[in-house]
């Protein structure tokens, strides 16, 4: 039986000081995750917060639980060790935008693959910042920055559809500075069994500002995003009248709700379950200014999951064989004995 | 008038069976040895295979080898020339021919000798017929088509008899030695035992080349060698990778540990691996990860949350590890990286041995980066430094590289196997859950610092690679506090020396020229060390298994030597190493690089060069 936890989200701040620059998107995912870990019921030493290099790597140190700031890149493969070695352990994975998809993206793409039960928050800020402001794989075409002078001439990934491609279970997204979207997300993803991935677009005060903002500036956020909620119609907008909705061709198009004779029954329910990710994709894909950018879980379907299957074949072998100890194995088949 | 056999009784001898890749050699030389070995007698073997797996075939570059050394006393290794050499096609005896005795016995499949297959292999003309083996007993036996006609009573295809003609060589084989087929015999009805008549098949061509000696008493002598004199006890065969394997599961058991292995398919070391995933019921994880730097990460999460933590790979995946090594290093957590040396750089040689990792193990990694580098010697004694290399990471709290090579990965030897019981015990530093925890205070005596990890209530901290506060642990960038900390890690690993034992001496402790070994070199060395002083030479050998630190005789070792002649399958690195560590004594080298083991002649005529 699980054993209630009481705890607050200051029960997971360590005694260190933060030291991201003031004004960081870090602090508010920070929050974020303190709060989710204080809403659910397992004790505090069960967390291992594992990260790799990078500004945001430096987040298990302000974290109250066991925490490892390992190496550029390998954070999954860490934390995939950890969680393999003792699956009772809740493990959150902590990188940024360089650390999971440049140095790290084959760890990242496999660990997915193998569906290790582990929470990846991917910090999204389009740019490196600890080594003070290079163009990153998700930055935009053409992003000037000191080492792209002229401006990027490299296409950037999206981080949904590495994840999709590499058939994640779960994915979500969420912004910085929205703390409640963000500890819901987080929760619902360490209580999903699987790999988990968060996307988080986050804010990098110094080196790439505002990079997330156009979309959600104060005039007219409501209607550059769309919160998706499981079950419901995809409506959004500050009125409440735009939708989503396939069109002939089965793309995901904007429509206004009565234009047309458009009505809210046209509109699309949201399925996180629906094991053909299709528009999952679309959904994760949708890009500002043609569409909102869609915030929320964006997929969430049931799979075992690596350590599940793991523990399944060695109690399996546990049973079958007749190997007890070492000393059986050393002993077994062709020996001899010299008197 | 029927001739007489001649039973020749000899100390040892060797065998080298040799075909195409695909004729089935590992499985008639293993079996050859297995049947010996049961017999009583001691023996070595090593398998030398293309790093194609099928190659193109009846081609030099396609030859596959099995060599074993079967003696009636000790032999180290699996001998430098063979002195029988089964020869399955022109291209295996074209590519043998050098290392084959003089006076040697070949038999070879006359059968597969026509005019393409001699041309593939290189020759200009048939060698059977020319003469040029005339300084060997040749024993041309038309191998296919003898099998081809003991099988006329099965309905099968011509592949099924092709891939059954090894049969006849080992059964040949096995009259010349006056050997019993019934270990072959009942080899045969396990393997196949799902499989239809292919154990009958087998059975019936091995009795074939049995026969087809007896028969016609191809030649005039047979060889026996008697029962080795050997200790009393249990014994198998076993490889290196396996004694690897079961080394580290040994550690696991009485650490009380579960084991993590996290590794990528690297030759030769995959099969550690492999036999580790064969494990399971023994709570043994095996972690096939993407890649190399996977490989080591996993197993340092692993160690992270409190298991054994193992990572296997050989040269150029202990290259990409480095990185992640030093991470170890740093946060201070056992981690045993096992590399199975091949010939190098880059890709090099897959398949064949060196020893040129060395300086890669001892000094490959950013920063001051110290670490416990040791070596096996022999494929049996993986076993036990496989067992240590876990002993002294989960007591000590530094990660070990354990070295060994591709030929004593592959190679095989009896092995009296030991009682659990007997096997030191292995005592982590596991942190009380009743002692407030800082993450770096340290034994007084080791320096080892306490391993907590994720599950253990109260002791939640927080480690990583950058360097931190000694005792506390939290992150430092103070100049004093990496001095000490550097200090420190340097110290830790230096003092695993008060844990190790001194470095033993073969042969007369103070004999004028001394031998200096490391590692896989051992059998050659021992065995040209050996020869020497019957033939009334003083020398001595020291084969070392510590190499950091090294043991801390060492320098004693050294005192008043004429001669000190370092060999190594290298140009000289522990060479170099050594030379380093001791800067006043003044050590000859003698090194080698051809992807092969030494050969005993080479090592003796190198000592008795010395001047």
């Amino acid at each position: 039986m699980t054993q209630q936890y009481k705890y607050t989200p200051k029960d997971f701040k360590s005694d260190q000081e933060v030291r991201w620059c003031p004004g960081c998107g870090d602090y508010g995912i920070l929050n974020s995750v303190q709060k989710a870990l204080a809403s659910l019921p397992y004790p505090k030493e069960n967390y291992a917060v594992i990260s790799g290099i990078g500004c945001s790597s430096r987040f298990p140190y302000y974290m109250n639980t066991y925490g490892f700031h390992s190496i550029h890149g390998r954070a999954a493969a860490i934390a995939s060790g950890v969680k393999t070695a003792n699956p009772e352990l809740k493990v959150i994975q902590i990188s940024g935008d360089g650390d999971a998809l440049a140095i790290g993206g084959n760890h990242f793409i496999h660990t997915i693959r193998r569906n290790i039960d582990i929470t990846m928050i991917v910090f999204n800020n389009e740019i490196y910042g600890l080594t003070k402001g290079q163009y990153s794989p998700t930055s935009k075409l053409g992003k000037q920055t000191k080492t792209s002078p002229e401006g990027t001439i490299e296409k950037p990934f999206r981080v949904a559809e590495l994840a999709l491609g590499a058939r994640a279970r779960f994915f979500a997204r969420s912004l910085d500075i929205n703390i409640k979207l963000s500890s819901s997300i987080i929760t619902e993803a360490i209580e999903h069994k699987s790999t988990a991935v968060i996307e988080i677009l986050q804010n990098c005060v110094i080196f790439n500002d505002k990079t997330h903002r156009a979309f959600y500036d104060k005039e007219n956020k409501l209607n550059n995003f769309i919160i998706l909620e499981d079950g419901k119609r995809m409506i959004f907008g500050k009125n409440h009248d735009r939708g989503l909705r396939l069109d002939d061709n089965g793309f995901i198009e904007v429509v206004e709700i009565g234009k047309n004779g458009i009505t809210e029954e046209d509109i699309l329910i949201h399925d996180v379950a629906n094991p053909n990710p299709m528009i999952h994709w679309q959904l994760a894909d949708m890009a500002y200014p043609e569409y909102p950018v869609a915030l929320g879980i964006i997929r969430k379907v049931e799979d075992k999951t690596y350590s599940e299957e793991l523990e399944k074949l060695i109690n399996a072998k546990k049973e079958k064989s007749s190997f007890k100890s070492v000393e059986d194995v050393l002993t077994s088949g062709e020996t001899w004995e010299v008197e | 008038m029927e001739k007489v056999i001649k039973v020749l009784e000899k100390d040892h001898i060797v065998i080298r069976f040799s075909g195409d890749s695909g004729d089935g050699m590992q499985l008639t030389g293993t079996q050859f040895a297995a049947t010996s070995a049961l017999f009583g007698n001691d023996i070595s073997t090593f398998p030398d295979y293309p790093a194609e797996i099928r190659a193109p075939q009846g081609t030099i570059g396609g030859v596959s080898g099995f060599q074993l050394h079967i003696g009636q006393k000790t032999v180290y290794t699996p001998g430098d020339f063979a002195d029988v050499l089964v020869a399955m096609n022109p291209a295996a005896l074209r590519a043998n021919l050098k290392t084959v005795a003089k006076n040697a016995v070949i038999i070879v499949n006359k059968d597969a000798f026509t005019a393409k297959n001699i041309e593939k292999a290189g020759y200009t003309e048939n060698p059977l017929e020319n003469g040029s083996l005339e300084q060997y007993k040749v024993i041309s036996v038309p191998i296919s088509s003898l099998t081809k006609e003991a099988l006329s009573e099965f309905d099968i295809d011509a592949k099924t008899i092709d891939r059954s003609k090894n049969m006849f060589a080992l059964g040949l084989t096995y009259w010349l030695f006056e050997k019993e087929l019934t270990h072959t015999d009942s080899f045969l009805d396990k393997k196949f035992k799902k499989k239809g008549n292919i154990a009958a098949i087998n059975k019936k061509v091995l009795r074939a080349g049995y026969n087809y000696g007896e028969a016609t008493h191809v030649t005039a002598n047979h060889y026996v060698i008697a029962p080795a004199k050997i200790k009393k006890g249990t014994y198998r065969t076993i490889t290196g990778n396996e004694a690897t394997a079961w080394g580290l599961m040994a550690a696991t058991e009485k650490a009380n540990l579960p084991l993590f292995c996290g590794s990528y398919p690297i030759t030769p070391a995959t099969d550690i691996l492999q036999y580790l995933a064969a494990y399971k019921e023994l709570g043994i994880k095996t972690f096939q990860a993407e890649d190399e730097i996977a490989g080591i990460c996993t197993a340092i999460g692993a160690s992270f949350a409190g298991n054994l933590a193992v990572t296997t790979t050989s040269g150029p995946g202990l290259a990409l590890k480095t990185e992640a090594a030093g991470l170890a290093v740093m946060t201070e957590l056992p981690l045993v990286i096992i590399d199975v040396q091949r010939g190098g750089p880059s890709t090099g040689l897959p398949t064949k041995t060196e020893q040129s990792d060395l300086l890669q193990a001892i000094h490959g990694r950013n920063g001051e980066s110290p670490l416990i580098v040791m070596a096996a010697s022999t494929p049996t004694n993986c076993f036990d430094y496989a067992y240590y290399a876990a002993k002294l990471t989960l007591e000590h709290m530094t990660p070990v590289i354990l070295l060994t090579d591709g030929f004593i990965a592959n190679g095989a030897e009896p092995w009296r196997i030991p009682s659990m019981d007997v096997i030191p015990e292995i005592k982590p530093r596991i942190a009380s859950l009743d002692k407030e925890y800082q993450p770096y205070q340290r034994d007084e005596k080791t320096l080892a610092r306490e391993w907590a990890f994720p599950g253990m209530k109260g002791l939640e901290h927080r480690i990583g690679g950058l360097e931190k506060e000694n005792i506390t642990g939290h992150v430092s960038h103070s100049p004093l506090n990496h001095q000490i900390m550097s200090d420190l890690r340097k110290e830790k690993v230096e003092r695993v020396a008060d844990s190790i034992p001194d470095q033993k001496i073969y042969g007369k402790d103070n004999a004028e020229t001394l031998i200096v070994g490391w590692g896989g070199t051992f059998g050659h060395l021992l065995t040209a060390v050996e020869q020497l002083v019957d033939e009334g030479h003083d020398v001595a050998l020291a084969q070392f298994n510590y190499i950091h630190p090294l043991p801390k005789n060492t320098k004693e070792l050294f005192k008043d030597r004429k001669n000190i002649l370092v060999c190594e399958l290298n140009q000289g690195q522990f060479l170099e190493y050594l030379r380093g560590q001791f800067p006043h004594v003044d050590f000859k080298q003698y090194n080698k690089l051809q992807g092969l083991p030494f050969t005993v002649k080479e090592i003796k005529e190198a000592i008795l060069n010395l001047k």
